[in-house]
């Protein structure tokens, strides 16, 4: 998932891949940098969200260097929906682009399943995102602080981790500011306390 | 020029011992004797003008535009070779085009100008080929708004200041010449073309670098610059071709467009006047020997 705040973006996801049953890795990073404060939230096939995320990569690195200066987050949305759409069939990837650029401030844009792309306040996605569509409505509110923003996402992924079976392992958080790009990561065995700020 | 006839000058991609490409300054000739373009880069906007010199009496006035649109927000014009600047102008509409199928965002101008620079100079670089015999002048506006990504569905929320600065400028007008070596510069004021030399110390007189010229006085500025620097002895008929874009609050709302019909009429019969003024005083300074 990613939402908007006051100040800029913060993306946040469980660490858990499986393969059928089996917990292939409890602590993946599920957030990829694409740019130095463009990120994004992969779920679906994690080669295929992998392979996409790292042309991206390259797109976006090639931009900053030929135009001297950095893309902005609807130029990496619009690469990441020209390769799902153009490859929707044989894709299994839902995206989630969450940036922060000196223009726009944060941005937060949604690829589902089809290519489509929507800017949304805030987005969530994967198997563990049907379980707090109701807890995201009636908590998300606009301009949180950086405080308020992150006990949101804790507790919305924590909803997801309790009720779905394919969601689980820590919490990893990445915050996009006009600083830059601030990870944290909280574990389940101290109840998603700490240890926070990396 | 020394070296001429020595054989150097024969083929592109052959330096002469001292170190320069004689065809691509054969190409600056023909550039030389092109109608002047001019492009000036206002306050609010961006103005092309264009000499054109009527060759034939049987040419429809106002038809044969030579100012081109290369995307909604960008505009060519050229001096030199006529169909040397229409090839540029059609890749400079492919680069656009292209940029916007990987980006889904209209093309910077500065972008554009860097591209069309890098293919121009491969032109320098062959012997199977010539370079261009145009200095094109590239004027664009890029939008200060922000832009939905082509396709998107729906505009989003405005939602998240996300530590945006409100007023923060970004982008506005741009102004760039490329020539015959592929090299090009971003300029406040840009000419070219047959009468450059005196439509470029007309250009200096506006003290275009302080920014205080709007795009209204600009047109007019244009056209009085294309009529000064027309030379009546050599070339008798030409036609003026105007062309400009503003902002999106202004009255081309960020597009490159023709000036209307009215105010470039009024610009024709300023800049005549102007040219009138300056006969009199002529005169008068002969009465007074």
């Amino acid at each position: 998932m990613a939402i908007n705040f006051k100040d800029g973006v913060i993306l946040g996801a469980d660490s858990r891949t499986t393969t059928g049953a089996y917990i292939a890795n409890r602590v993946t990073d599920k957030l990829t940098q694409v740019h130095d404060t463009i990120w994004c939230c992969r779920s679906g096939s994690a080669a295929d969200t992998q392979a996409v995320a790292d042309i991206v990569h390259y797109h976006l690195g090639m931009y900053g260097i030929t135009n001297e200066e950095p893309p902005t987050t609807q130029t990496a949305a619009a690469i990441f929906q020209e390769l799902c759409y153009s490859n929707k069939d044989q894709l299994s990837a839902g995206m989630i682009i969450a940036g922060y650029d000196h223009r726009h401030g944060g941005q937060v844009y949604s690829i589902p399943l089809g290519g489509s792309l929507h800017k949304q306040a805030y987005a969530i996605g994967g198997s563990g995102s049907t379980y707090i569509y109701g807890y995201c409505d009636a908590n998300w509110r606009e301009n949180m602080t950086e405080e308020e923003g992150i006990k949101f996402v804790k507790g919305a992924l924590q909803e997801a981790i309790k009720w779905d079976g394919s969601s689980g392992g820590v919490i990893r958080m990445v915050v996009l500011t006009a600083k830059g790009a601030q990870r944290h990561l909280y574990l389940p065995d101290q109840g998603y306390q700490g240890p926070g700020r990396q | 020029m020394t070296s001429i006839g020595t054989g150097y000058d024969l083929s592109n991609s052959v330096f002469s011992p001292d170190g320069r490409n004689f065809q691509v300054e054969y190409a600056v000739k023909a550039v030389e004797n092109g109608g002047t373009a001019v492009g000036i880069r206002c306050k609010d906007g961006i103005v092309l003008a264009l000499e054109k010199l009527v060759t034939s009496k049987l040419l429809k006035p106002g038809a044969n535009k030579r100012i081109a649109t290369v995307d909604r927000n960008i505009g060519v014009v050229s001096s030199g070779l006529l169909p040397d600047g229409r090839h540029f102008v059609s890749r400079a509409r492919d680069e656009a085009a292209q940029w916007r199928q990987l980006y889904k965002a209209p093309i910077p101008t500065s972008a554009l100008a860097n591209r069309m620079g890098s293919y121009v100079q491969a032109y320098t670089l062959y012997s199977s080929v010539r370079p261009f015999g145009v200095t094109a002048i590239i004027g664009g506006w890029d939008s200060e708004a922000e832009l939905p990504v082509d396709g998107q569905v729906g505009s989003g929320p405005k939602v998240g200041a996300g530590g945006k600065k409100d007023g923060a400028k970004h982008s506005g007008p741009s102004l760039y010449m490329i020539e015959p070596s592929g090299l090009y510069w971003g300029y406040y004021g840009a000419a070219t073309g047959k009468g450059r030399q005196i439509a470029k110390s007309e250009l200096e007189k506006l003290n275009l670098a302080d920014g205080q010229l709007s795009l209204e006085e600009g047109v007019k500025e244009a056209a009085r610059i294309i009529y000064v620097a027309h030379d009546d002895n050599k070339d008798k008929e030409f036609e003026l071709e105007l062309t400009w874009i503003s902002s999106l609050d202004g009255p081309t709302k960020g597009r490159h467009e023709e000036v209307p019909k009215e105010l470039k009429e009024e610009a024709e019969r300023l800049a005549k006047k102007a040219l009138e003024g300056e006969d009199d005083d002529e005169e008068e300074e002969k009465m007074e020997e």
